[in-house]
């Protein structure tokens, strides 16, 4: 089963099978060394880039800025959710994210 | 790899959308196909329609084009019954009620919680009376914006009016031009004022006078010109926009054209945008971008190669040292207050905090309109109202009416300065709730806070987003949709920018302090104006006041600070289906209107 995956209205939102499930505005604990030097960046989720899948891990790039040192930038991949059976099941708002290296 | 949204776009766009989004209307929402929504969805926008945020599925908010925000006599009449009639939804706003008209920052009309199955019935009430939604989103030529007061306004270098109608009739609709990699927004202006804003849009025309032989083309037959005998015309600037932290003035492209030529070179640049513009990666659609690729010359001389058959002229002589729109300094700052047209009668630029007026207070402006002026009123860029056509003999009775009290001619600084986008309450893109706030913010300066004597006008627009839908980056203070933690606890907060405006050297604000927690805001520019109040140089503009300070001395000057200020709006407002619901949260959204 393939599972449809967009980044919709300009990066306001990740898409799954067709139904709204991931949206900005969101403050994300991110395992990010690359986009600054906090030892956890706190996120601010302003813009989805791109979305994709690595097995059964929904993941995206997001712009965002660190509200903790004021950082902004574009992340690697960032996991937000896994789909099972076609099912999309969100990370929970408090999980630390880690980026995929 | 072409976008989801290309794919979307070369299977059906533009024209041939509305068959489907009728079928859609008459079969009920749950007709359309759920594998494709997000492409339906997508498209629809062309047709001005635009679905709510989540919490809010199947509604959607619908866009009027305005063409330079002229609303013809009986039109706002139709806006307000429409937006009475089919603008109430489940949510209902505790400053505005359950059915409201936004005037918006691109004269253009928003109305929400519009369900699709209505759609059929306020497109036919819409196009009987000469308004349409067609273009008002979507990847095209959007709404055409200008002085909104062309062809009475009594600073006119020419009248712009006849090229907008012409234009708007030319590239609505218009299957070459329907599908553009990126919404294209063009301004064309003929005051001396800059109130067409031309700076900030995609594509701008701006009146200026130039020496051309045999008055060119007979561009001078009906004898406008100046006293040197030059004809008067447009230049044209390209490139402008203001949005994802990369805003930018669009670019001289060296180029003067006749007010009968406005239309082919308009065409030749959107063709040349639609040919050439990125449609691999939509954040870098924009024209704004390829003028940063190629410069202003190549983007003249492929105009000139490929897309006019006659020889462009060189820019003329502009105007622009008389800009006083949106500057922060000298007269006509914006279009508020009686004035002058050219016909002896007075336009009257009426208030309209953040843009957002009731569907009676609507229905009573257009009976005011028709009492006191030709029953026509035109939209500002400011998202205020003008009455035009108001004899001498009919404005005291005019400014004495009750309504004005609302609406006024002479409102305070802080309520005339207020711009504010969507924000949480139903865009998706949002970071902060907007509206509502600003109105909060601007009673609360209001009460609390003096400008020195001499300073009437004091720009704030709030933006809940990067996206800058309320221009915040040409105020005297910008405000942007941001988060911050207080306490440990995420809050709303407000980026701060310092000493934008238009004008003949327009400048976009400084971003000089993040993150200010929203209730610390208004403590904030109480601190900022009572530094302004005590070092400034005497006569000194707030905008110049600015602009002698370096980044360190003005974010000490912002100085947040909790007042009795209080903002009811400080949690994720996002997470609500609807902010200012009592029972807010995403359990308790309403169900689509189609299972209703
Ligand atoms: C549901 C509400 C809205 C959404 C989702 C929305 C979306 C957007 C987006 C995505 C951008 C960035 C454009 C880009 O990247 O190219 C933008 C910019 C802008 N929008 Fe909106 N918008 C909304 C409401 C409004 C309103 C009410 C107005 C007034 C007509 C408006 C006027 C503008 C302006 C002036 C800009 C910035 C200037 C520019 O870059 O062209 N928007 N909007
Ligand atoms: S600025 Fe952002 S939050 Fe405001 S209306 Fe535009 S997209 Fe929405
Ligand atoms: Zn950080």
């Amino acid at each position: 089963m393939t599972t449809r995956l967009r980044v919709l209205d300009d990066g306001a939102w990740i898409s799954v099978n067709d139904s709204r499930e991931v949206r900005v505005s969101e403050l994300w604990r991110l395992d990010a060394p690359d986009l600054c030097e906090c030892a956890l960046a706190d996120l601010v989720v302003e813009n989805f880039q791109s979305v994709g899948v690595d097995g059964s891990t929904v993941e995206a790039r997001v712009y965002g800025q660190c509200i903790a040192c004021g950082a902004t930038g574009t992340t690697g991949w960032v996991p937000i959710g896994r789909v099972r059976g076609g099912e999309f099941a969100g990370l929970d708002r408090s999980a630390v994210r880690r980026v995929r290296r | 790899m072409p976008t989801d949204v290309e794919n979307w776009k070369s299977e059906v766009y533009g024209n041939d959308i509305r068959d489907r989004l009728f079928e859609f209307a008459e079969e009920g929402y749950d007709s359309i196909p759920d594998d494709e929504r997000d492409a339906w969805f997508e498209r629809f926008k062309w047709w001005g329609l635009y679905h709510q945020r989540n919490g809010q599925e199947g509604y959607f908010m619908m866009r009027i084009g305005t063409p330079n925000g002229v609303l013809e006599p009986g039109q706002l009449r139709t806006v307000g019954e429409i937006a009475d009639e089919y603008a109430r939804g489940p949510g209902v706003n505790p400053i505005f009620g359950d059915a409201y008209a936004d005037f918006t920052t691109r004269q253009s009309i928003q109305l929400h919680w519009i369900e699709l199955s209505d759609v059929p019935a306020i497109f036919e009430k819409l196009e009987a009376n000469g308004l349409s939604t067609q273009q008002a989103c979507g990847d095209s030529w959007r709404n055409i914006v200008g002085n909104p007061v062309a062809g009475k306004d009594g600073q006119e270098v020419i009248d712009a009016w006849p090229v907008i109608r012409e234009l708007n009739e030319t590239f609505k609709g218009n299957d070459d031009h329907a599908n553009l990699p990126r919404k294209w927004k063009v301004s064309v202006t003929g005051s001396a004022d800059g109130s067409g804003q031309g700076d900030i849009n995609d594509l701008a025309f701006e009146p200026a006078y130039k020496a051309v032989e045999g008055g060119g083309d007979g561009g001078d037959s009906d004898g406008d010109g100046d006293e040197s005998g030059d004809v008067v015309g447009f230049n044209v600037r390209v490139g402008g926009g203001l949005s994802r932290n990369e805003p930018r003035l669009a670019r001289d492209i060296d180029v003067w054209v006749p007010p009968e030529r406005v239309p082919d070179v308009a065409g030749g640049l959107s063709a040349l945008f639609r040919d050439y513009g990125d449609r691999e990666d939509r954040y870098n659609a924009r024209v704004k971008f390829l003028v940063d690729e190629w410069g202003a010359d190549e983007v003249r001389e492929t105009l000139q190669a490929e897309y006019v058959d006659f020889e462009l002229e060189t820019a003329g002589r502009d105007v622009r040292e008389e800009y006083t729109y949106n500057t922060g300094e000298g007269e006509r700052n914006d279009l508020i207050g009686v004035h002058d047209q050219k016909d002896g009668r007075n336009f009257v630029g009426l208030n309209v905090l953040v843009g957002r007026m009731g569907a009676s207070d609507v229905l009573d402006l257009a009976d005011l309109a028709e009492e006191y002026g030709s029953g026509e009123v035109r939209l500002s860029q400011r998202q205020n109202v003008i009455v035009t056509d108001v004899p001498d003999a009919a404005l005291d009775d005019f400014l004495d009416e009750p309504l004005l009290d609302h609406y006024s001619p002479d409102p305070s600084p802080f309520m005339r300065g207020s711009v504010a986008c969507t924000g949480t309450e139903f865009c998706s893109l949002s970071i902060v709730e907007t509206k509502n706030r600003q109105v909060r913010f601007a009673r609360w300066l209001k009460a609390n806070v003096d400008l020195p004597d001499d300073v009437d006008e004091f720009h704030i627009h709030l933006s809940g987003c990067t996206a800058s839908c309320a221009q915040p980056q040409i105020a005297d203070v910008s405000l942007r949709g941001m988060k911050t933690r207080k306490d440990g606890d995420p809050v709303e907060a407000l980026d701060v920018g310092l000493g934008g405006g238009l004008g003949e050297n327009p400048q976009f604000a400084r971003w000089v302090t993040q993150r200010v927690p929203a209730d610390e805001v208004p403590g904030a520019i109480a601190n900022l104006v009572e530094s302004f109040a005590g070092e400034r140089d005497e006569g000194e503009s707030f905008r110049a006041f600015v602009a002698r300070h370096d980044d360190d001395e003005l974010d000490a000057f912002v100085d947040p600070e909790e007042t009795d200020y209080e903002d009811p709006m400080m949690h994720n407002t996002k997470r609500t289906w609807y902010p200012y619901a009592e029972n807010d949260s995403m359990e308790d959204a309403p169900p689509t209107p189609a299972d209703d």
